[in-house]
Parts: structure tokens; sequence; C-alpha cells
């Protein structure tokens, strides 16, 4: 009992880390149609600049909104130069200069920090707290930031007249552009609150699990399941998803780990958690195309 | 001066031209409507007005060149656009709607007043305030969509088939607001219909569209007159 407590506090804590990374995915989707594959690369590239600032004796809470801050302009700059001429073309050709985007920072992570992998420090105190048997301190952490960084971002988009707009912008962009709002714009700025929450998982997940330029590549596999799962057109399901996809992982490998111990059979363990992950994106796909909480887009031709 | 001249406008979908030099102009204050069967391009016209399309040739609102410019700047200068299919935020609520329209504005007062006056017009609405707007009926939407465009307190309304798929007494109700908008609110309208009886009611001045060449124009009254109009699209 303890041991299953234990693996779902770990399933939530990683999961908190595939939320955010599926509602970046999502903030772009959703207006753009388009799946960032870059989004975990540039997480990643956050992150080393963060340990940066922290080498330079930045402590971790003051380097966090920096690395916010900068990740959010680099985003917006990315939609403006690069993506902008781009509006109309067609897909593969999108892909492609997301491809190249991946490749871009996992290089520039690689040539300027070098591949080495480095140790980030927690900001959390390793402190006891009722119920610390079941989940660390950093991983509580990282649930709590993840959390806090959603309801920042809901209370945005639900009652400001930017958030409003930028609704509106991704949900009708020709009738957003008759009420006078700049679409273009809204896309930019979309693509800084995504690249700014990527930073956000980012930093949060350096400290658990090293920080290198492959940091996030299974990462963004596990976010991009959690977008799937939840529906890959609503931003609430995508966090959703990324939670439920966190916890199963965990549960599945647990319960294989239980049934090699009582049976002897082997099925499933920690080395086929990537797996399974991606078993449940195809079984999704498959079974409910718009997901748990997505909605069917029916398109008039 | 006129309120919108546009001149020798063309306009084109990809290599296909629709418009091929049209010119008209509309007073302030006035009703004017483009009538023109099916292809005629009166909705191009409008979607060339708000820069939705590909133009050549000039489009002025009181003297100002418009055309070419991003149609949210344009908007921003005074025109609103019912456009065709009404072009509701369907998953946002009636509130929220008029409040995105809402969104350039700096006098928030005045945005407020215009609120309350589009719910005097439509006091469904007010009724529908936290619905979602997917779920209101046709007409609600079409109600909608002209509170959306008047939330821009807008010097030109451009109003694409606001009577298409509408029951008769609905289609009845917003032709009178219509006109209240007209003299009440001192917005000008350019109309494009396909009830050509209905439009040259309302009206003052009419144009007539045919593949993309305006053939006729003048006052509503003498185009209601006119055999070859009455044959053509009023049915008698």
């Amino acid at each position: 009992m303890e041991q299953l407590l234990q693996q779902v506090g770990a399933g939530l804590a990683n999961g908190a880390i595939y939320a955010s990374l599926a509602l970046a995915l999502v903030m772009i989707f959703v207006s753009t149609n388009h799946i960032n594959f870059a989004q975990g690369e540039m997480a990643m590239f956050s992150a080393y600049i963060a340990w940066q600032f922290m080498e330079w004796g930045l402590s971790f809470w003051l380097a966090l909104p920096l690395v916010m801050a900068l990740s959010f302009t680099t985003g917006v700059v990315i939609e403006r130069t690069i993506l902008r001429p781009l509006h109309g073309a067609p897909v593969l050709s999108v892909v492609v200069v997301f491809i190249g985007l991946l490749t871009i920072f996992h290089a520039l992570a690689g040539g300027i920090w070098t591949y080495t992998i480095k140790a980030v420090p927690s900001p959390f105190p390793e402190v006891a707290f009722p119920g610390s048997g079941y989940i660390g301190s950093h991983q509580l952490g990282m649930i709590g930031v993840t959390v806090i960084v959603l309801i920042a971002l809901f209370t945005f988009f639900r009652f400001t007249p930017l958030g409003l707009a930028m609704r509106a912008a991704a949900q009708n962009p020709a009738s957003a552009r008759l009420a006078g709002i700049s679409v273009d714009w809204m896309l930019a700025l979309g693509w800084g609150l995504a690249a700014a929450v990527g930073a956000v998982a980012g930093c949060m997940v350096a400290p658990a699990v090293y920080l290198e330029p492959n940091m996030m590549a299974s990462i963004l596999l596990y976010g991009f399941a959690g977008a799937l799962v939840g529906g890959i057109s609503s931003p609430g399901g995508a966090v959703a998803g990324g939670f439920i996809v966190g916890v199963l992982e965990n549960l599945i490998a647990y319960l294989g780990n239980v049934v090699e111990r009582t049976t002897g059979l082997y099925i499933v363990g920690n080395g086929e958690k990537l797996t399974v992950a991606l078993v449940i994106v195809i079984a999704v796909l498959t079974l409910k195309p718009s997901g748990l909480f997505g909605h069917v887009t029916v398109e008039r031709v | 001066m006129s309120l919108l001249e546009v001149t020798a406008l063309k306009a084109y979908y990809g290599q296909t031209q629709v418009l091929h030099g049209v010119s008209f102009a509309l007073e302030a204050g006035g009703i004017t409507t483009l009538l023109g069967a099916n292809g005629a391009g009166k909705t191009t016209t409008l979607r060339s007005i708000c820069g939705m399309v590909a133009t050549e040739g000039a489009i002025r609102l009181d003297g100002e060149p418009i055309a070419g410019r991003a149609t949210e700047e344009i908007v921003r200068l005074g025109v609103g656009h019912v456009p065709e299919g009404r072009g509701t935020f369907t998953h946002l609520t009636v509130d929220e709607n008029l409040r995105v329209s809402a969104y350039t504005r700096r006098d928030k007062a005045a945005a407020r007043r215009d609120r309350d006056m589009v719910f005097e017009y439509f006091p469904i609405l007010k009724a529908r305030i936290g619905q979602q707007a997917g779920t209101l009926s046709g007409g609600e939407q079409q109600m909608l969509a002209i509170s959306r465009a008047l939330m821009l307190r807008p010097r030109l309304l451009l109003l694409d088939e606001p009577s298409f798929g509408l029951a008769p007494l609905i289609v009845e109700e917003i032709f009178r607001i219509m006109r209240r908008v007209n003299s009440e609110a001192k917005v000008s309208l350019l109309l494009v219909e396909q009830n050509a009886a209905l439009a040259l009611d309302l009206a003052d001045h009419a144009y007539v569209l045919e593949t993309g060449r305006v053939v006729m124009s003048g006052s509503a009254a003498d185009v209601k007159r006119d055999e070859g109009v009455r044959k053509s699209y009023l049915g008698y």
C-alpha cells in the first residue's frame, strides 16, 4: 500500500511536468493546428539558461522569473520572424521548421554547455512534512509550482480582456479580425506563453532528471500523450491528460512489478514506461480521437 | 464627401478575378443596398472593403485610402462587418462575444452604454447572456452578430445577408432594428441581400451587380420600379 501511494505521488509529480508541456503544446495547437515538436527542446534550453544564471550566483527563485521572461520573448520572436512568413504554408513546411528548431536548440545547448550531464540542486528544502514518506519535497514542489502556473494561466485566459481576445483569435481568426483584434500578435503571444510554461517545466524537471540536452526528449512524448489523452483541442483536458499519463505509467509499471513478484511472469516494468505512454496514445487515437475532454471539430465544406 | 467611395475595384481569389472594376459611393447616414444574383460579387465587395481579399483599385473611407490595409486596422477605423454565416464565436458566451468586440475600445464607459443599447435592441440577448453562443438559435445568432458589430461603434456597418435562413418574423424584427440603428445610432449601412424586395424597402440607394460589374444604380425607389430589376430580382 505504501509503495502504491509512493508510485501515485511520483506519478503526480511527473504528471505535473507532462501537464505543463501538454498545455504548452495545446496553446499553440488551438490557434494554429500545429504541434510544436521543438517545445521540449525549447524548455530544455530554458533550463540550461536557468542553470547558467544559478552558476553566476543567482538564486533559483530569481532565475526562474528571468528565464520565463526570456523564454516568453524568445517564443514571441520565433513566431514573428520564423513562423510569420509561413502563415498559410503547407503543414509539412511548418513541420520541417519545427524539426529545424528542435535541432538548433539541441545543438546550441550541446555547443554552449557540452553534452556532459549536470546535477541541478532542487530549489525546495528537504524538510519533513505530513506524508513525506510518500512523496519527496522536490516532487511536491514540482506539483505546487505547476498548479500555481496553471491557475495563473487559467485566470489570465478566463478573466482578462487580453486572454479573452486570445481565445477569440484562436477560435475564429476571421471574426477576431473583424472585431479589430490583431490575430497575428495573439499568435505570437501564444507562442511566448507556451515557451514560458515550457520553461517552468524544464526548470522543475531538471533537478529530478539531471540537466542534459536530451533531457526533454521523452518528456515531450509523455506531454504529447497527455495532450492527446485529454484532448488536443482542450487546454483543461491536456492538463488532466498530463496528470493521467503520469500516474498511469507509474501504476502500470508498479502493477507489472507486483505481477512479476507474485507469479514470476514479467510483462511490464520500469523499462517499458515509454512504451506504455505510446500505447496510450495509439489507443486514444483509435478509440476516441478527440480525447477524453476534447470536442470533435466539424468542418463544413 | 462620401463616407465610402469605391473606385474601379477589382478583386481576386487566387487566379480567379471576381470583381471587374466596381465603383460606387455611399453617403454618410444613408442605407445603401447591393443587389445581384448568386456569384455577382456582392459578398466579395463587402470582403474587399474590409481587406479580406486581394484587391486592386481605390477604397476610401471619409477620404482616407483603406485599400491594402489589414482587416483589423480597417475595422478600428469604424467599419463594422456582419459576415456571411454570422461569424459567431460559438464556444464563447454571449457576454464574451460582446466583450471581444469592445476589446479595442479605449472608452470603456461608452462601450458599456453601447452594450445597454444592443440589449435594448435585442432583449433576448440579455436573457441569454451567460449562454454559449453556439447554442443560440439562428435568429439569435444573427442578432448577436449585429450586436457584436455595433459594439465597435462603427460609422459604417456592412451587412451580408442578414435575412439568410431566418423565419420571416425574425427577419422583420431584424430589419426594424436596422432602421433604428441607422436613424438613432447614426450608423450608415451597406446591405447585401438576396431578398431584394426587403432590401429595397429599407434602403434609400441601390446598386445592382452582375458578374462583378455595377450594371445599374439609383435611388431605391427608382431601382424598384425598373422592369429588369423587377423581373430578375423581385419576381413579379
